[in-house]
């Protein structure tokens, strides 16, 4: 972890403001992160519990087909070798859609069927009705394979997901709030300390005014007590005044 | 980003291909290479896991599969087609294959194509060797942790 830093700025009031800004948007940034974490986190362990169920299915299907290929088998001899020489074009296709929870792009497959099936032709000499029901199970089994496959890539793009928000949470919580405040406490710090230094450069320039003041009264009471001092005319006291006629 | 008409890739023994084909996902590209693999008891791992990276078993430069692994060892980007080939969407690998090349499916991290495990005949599905489900099994214990 980084040390103890802080953002390089000059410490003024307005600086300070700044900051207070900088901090509340951080706080509100890490609020809606977290809240975004939590609903991607929701539909991440819905699809894991769906994913577990269609997986069980799926070991079902796909045993059944298992079964009914044996079936077929039996009936209509070993036909692998011509299924496998005899492939052109597939009939089934997916197309991939994305879907939006919480912001995050999920793919999704779609199957679709196209053209015509070229097996069509397949179990005409033996076996023709146990081929067509293992040509059905099978194409059960693949819808059934495709919606788990989009059940997987959505599980794997939110788990992504939900891994960078939650590293980006961490990231506001742990490193750039707390650069924040501490730059907060310094600017405060630095305020604090110039305005005591003003308190002191005041209180020293009053002393020293004081003993300035003292020193120059001083002054005055010896030459007032040497009779060098003449008074200026004091216009409370009450003295004849020589101007005044009648009186 | 809607991505047209992408394919099922199957890797498995006789039966399971046997099985998809009929169901209708088998095609040859314009190269001719199929997007299934047949793997009998002489199959190699090597030839398992190139068709797995290079989607089909001889590579596009005429090289066996082996000569091709040891040329992409020298290079850097290890993914040819399967994996690479951007017509694939999907693919489907008997379980105990799945086990066979482990290593290979781990380093896959992308979410297109979808590997997808699948039971076979003889081997019954585990959900406990599943790749996809062990990261989510990493998810569980520490949420019952907490």
């Amino acid at each position: 972890m980084s040390g103890k830093d802080r953002i390089e700025i000059f410490p003024s009031r307005m600086a300070q403001t700044i900051m207070k800004a900088r901090l509340k948007g951080a706080q509100t940034g890490r609020n809606l992160l977290k809240k975004k974490s939590d609903a991607l986190t929701l539909g991440f362990r819905q699809i894991l519990k769906k994913i577990i169920e269609t997986k069980m299915l799926m070991g079902e299907v796909m045993r059944e087909a298992a079964f009914s290929l044996a079936e077929a088998k039996f009936m209509a001899g070993d036909f692998s070798t011509t299924i496998i020489q005899n492939v052109n074009k597939a009939q089934v296709k997916i197309c991939a859609k994305k879907d939006n929870v919480a912001g995050v792009a999920l793919p999704v497959f779609e199957h679709y069927h196209e053209g015509t099936d070229s097996y069509e032709l397949a179990g005409l000499d033996r076996g023709g009705e146990q081929l067509a029901k293992l040509k059905r199970n099978y194409a059960k089994a693949v819808e059934l394979l495709v919606e788990l496959a989009s059940l997987q890539t959505s599980f794997v793009t939110l788990d992504e997901a939900i891994k960078i928000t939650n590293r980006r949470v961490n990231a506001i919580e742990h490193v750039i709030i707390p650069r924040i405040e501490r730059t907060l406490a310094y600017i405060i710090t630095e305020l604090d300390e110039r305005e005591r230094e003003e308190f002191y450069r005041l209180k020293k320039i009053q002393e020293k005014k004081k003993i300035l003041k003292e020193k120059s009264e001083k002054d005055l009471e010896q030459r007032r007590a040497a009779g060098e001092v003449m008074e200026p005319a004091n216009l409370l006291a009450e003295e004849k005044d020589k101007d005044l006629l009648f009186e | 980003m809607a991505g047209r008409g992408k394919l099922i890739a199957v890797i498995g023994d006789e039966d399971t291909v046997t099985g998809f084909l009929l169901g209708g996902i088998g095609e040859l590209n314009k190269n001719r290479h199929p997007n299934f693999l047949v793997v009998e008891k002489d199959t190699t791992i090597n030839e398992i896991e190139d068709t797995f990276r290079y989607g089909s078993p001889r590579g596009p430069n005429g090289l066996t599969s082996l000569e091709q692994a040891a040329l992409d060892s020298l290079l850097i980007s290890p993914n040819r087609q399967f994996l690479n080939r951007d017509d694939i969407g999907i693919i489907l690998i008997n379980q105990y294959i799945a086990e066979m090349v482990r290593h290979a499916l781990d380093a896959h991290q992308r979410s297109i194509p979808a590997v997808l495990e699948i039971p076979s005949k003889e081997h019954p599905y585990d959900a406990a060797k599943d790749s996809i489900l062990r990261r989510a099994r990493g998810m569980f214990t520490a949420e019952d942790l907490r």
